[in-house]
């Protein structure tokens, strides 16, 4: 079983803000589906190379040719605040407020 | 020919009466819109019906078609997509509050080769949540119903997809199948479902789940239908280095009536012969018409199958923990409210709090559970290990594969669940304890009807080699010929109580 604190710790690590009965679920289900993982380590895999791709692919290349950019407007319409063509956010240095 | 009966045509039906001239595409479309309205609300399939751009499409179609230019046999065909593929000035969600008011900027690869046919939008479906899900009750919109029995799920992920076949709303969807969320949805809802091999079709503008198993692929009422699909949609992309440059095999051609030459693997491992339950009387009795066909049967021996599960749960949440670091309420999506500045209440309460709120519970335990199994101290353990074993998964399908040309089975151990019986995530994820293999592997395969429990399909799961596509559409196309599950359509009762309105296009 997960302790509170590793999963605490898990939830910062992903940037998730978790309320505390948010916290008590996951612990409770992500331990029980770390159980079910731990089945893995009935399989010997000393000698077995992990997968880092299922297929041998070639190195695929491409004309290496320039294509017009999205106008600046179009990539800023989904933004949540955008303001003089930047995206924008809350400032993060103090004092730059 | 009444609406309905024009809505359950096949496809490949409604494109003979367009090149016979007997319908037009606006027709079609017209009836399809219709059916939409009228059974819609039960089954809530649709998150956006573009309505407009359907009529639009089907006019120019009807226009090209007068002047004896068809695009390809799509030309003027209505589909749907699931709403995890990117469509050029049309609002997509992947099921997500994270982008509930998302309108892309450019449509996906295979969004763009069907526009491209001539094929018409109908509208975006719905899913599970950036596809995590066996049951499309991840959607933050609301579950999608069974067309069978509103009362079930359709399956999950590409659920809307799925039931908007089954219930006569489009002649094809795309859906997405990361770990059987094309061919599980498929059986659950009696229609033909097929996930391409790993880089047969290119997932350029589908928004990533797990980028080593995501693959896209057709859903239809018949597996020549979902030939006629996949071969606008196969090949190569400069905008996918994965997208693989085999050539794309002539799909329609390899359909033959009957399986001659065709070895067929049973694997020892699914204890079929013993296999409970009207599933496993169907899925016996399928595999009997397969020989009867001229099939030859042999068992095979995939002793890896039963890790798959427990591998996949560790790679797939690794993966998507790194592919969901993008919503971040910066560049596009929802934003939380914050106050207060400096690095801690700007930045990081900025991202935390967006995460929190915009992603769903089953989102956030995968989320969790990829970022544990890539922490620090676990790595080796879970992540590396998880490989391992997936390699090991990957070689059993190989050494299956020297012997036999398919391997077949169930596509679900059970046929649809109603709406909240399954509340544990892990019997949720058992659901796709026969699919998931295909994905880790690679390979490719499709779900057919081949039975019923009651008024609930079953479906059959027919796996090939890495680009085997044509012998798998061989089989499954011989198999539907010789049977008539796949002619079977859903009375569909409209449950007043599931009554939920369409979001219409604004």
């Amino acid at each position: 079983m997960l302790t509170p604190e590793e999963v605490a710790h898990v939830a910062r690590l992903a940037r998730l803000d978790l309320a505390p009965d948010e916290l008590a679920t996951m612990r409770r289900q992500l331990s029980s589906v770390l159980e079910h993982i731990d089945q893995l380590n009935a399989v010997d895999t000393s000698a077995i190379p992990p997968t880092a791709q299922i297929f041998p692919l070639r190195d695929i290349l491409r004309p290496d040719v320039s294509r017009p950019p999205y106008p600046a407007a179009a990539m800023l319409a989904n933004a949540p605040a955008a303001a003089d063509g930047c995206f924008k956010v809350p400032a993060v240095l103090d004092g730059e407020g | 020919m009444a609406d309905r009966d024009l809505c359950y045509l096949a496809l490949h039906e409604a494109r003979a009466l367009l090149d016979a001239g007997t319908v037009s595409s606006l027709a079609l479309t017209e009836a399809c819109l219709a059916r939409i309205a009228a059974v819609d609300g039960t089954l809530h399939a649709f998150l956006t019906v573009t309505a407009d751009l359907a009529r639009a499409q089907a006019q120019a179609s009807d226009a090209r078609r007068a002047t004896g230019q068809v695009l390809s046999p799509l030309d003027g065909i209505p589909m749907s997509l699931k709403d995890v593929l990117v469509t050029a000035g049309i609002r997509t969600t992947a099921g997500s509050r994270m982008l509930e008011n998302f309108v892309p900027p450019y449509n996906g690869t295979v969004v763009q080769r069907l526009l491209d046919a001539g094929a018409v939008l109908l509208g975006k479906v719905n899913q599970d949540e950036f596809a995590m899900g066996s049951s499309t009750e991840h959607s933050a919109f609301g579950p999608t119903r069974n067309p069978w029995d509103p009362a079930r799920v359709p399956g999950g992920s590409s659920g809307g997809s799925a039931a908007a076949v089954a219930a006569g709303l489009g002649y094809f969807s795309l859906g997405t199948d990361t770990g059987g969320s094309i061919r599980q949805p498929a059986a659950l809802c009696g229609v033909a479902g097929l996930k391409p091999t790993y880089g047969r079709v290119s997932r350029s503008g589908v928004i990533a789940f797990a980028s080593s198993l995501d693959q896209i692929g057709p859903l239809a009422r018949s597996t020549r239908d979902v030939a006629l699909v996949l071969q606008v949609i196969a090949g190569s992309d400069p905008l996918d280095s994965t997208a693989q440059p085999v050539p794309v095999d002539d799909y329609a051609a390899a359909l033959t009536p009957d399986l001659r030459g065709v070895r067929v693997g049973i694997p020892r491992e699914y204890g079929l012969g013993t296999l409970a339950g009207e599933v496993g009387t169907a899925v016996r009795a399928a595999i009997a018409q397969l020989e009867s066909l001229g099939a030859t049967l042999q068992e095979v021996t995939l002793p890896y199958s039963q890790y798959a599960l427990a591998a996949y749960y560790i790679i797939a949440p690794a993966e998507a923990s790194a592919n969901l670091a993008r919503y971040d309420g910066v560049k596009y999506g929802f934003r939380a409210a914050v106050t207060g500045s400096g690095a801690d209440s700007a930045g990081v309460d900025l991202m935390s709090r967006t995460r929190g709120l915009g992603f769903g519970p089953e989102v956030k335990r995968r989320i969790m559970l990829g970022t544990y199994g890539l922490s620090s101290g676990y790595y080796d353990a879970y992540y590396k290990k998880a490989q391992q074993v997936r390699t090991l998964v990957a070689q059993d399908f190989s050494r299956a594969f020297a012997e036999v040309d398919l391997v077949v089975g169930p596509t679900s151990p059970t046929v649809a669940f109603r709406v909240g019986e399954v509340d544990d995530p892990l019997q949720m994820y058992l659901m796709d304890i026969y699919t998931i293999p295909a994905n880790l592997a690679g390979i490719c395969g499709i779900s057919v009807p081949c039975g019923f429990a009651g008024d609930l399909p079953i479906g059959l799961q027919i796996l090939g080699r890495p680009f085997g596509e044509a012998t798998v559409l061989r089989a499954a196309h011989a198999y539907e010929q010789a049977t008539a599950w796949h002619l079977r359509h859903p009375a569909l009762p409209v449950l007043p109580s599931a009554r939920l309105e369409p979001l219409q296009e604004s």
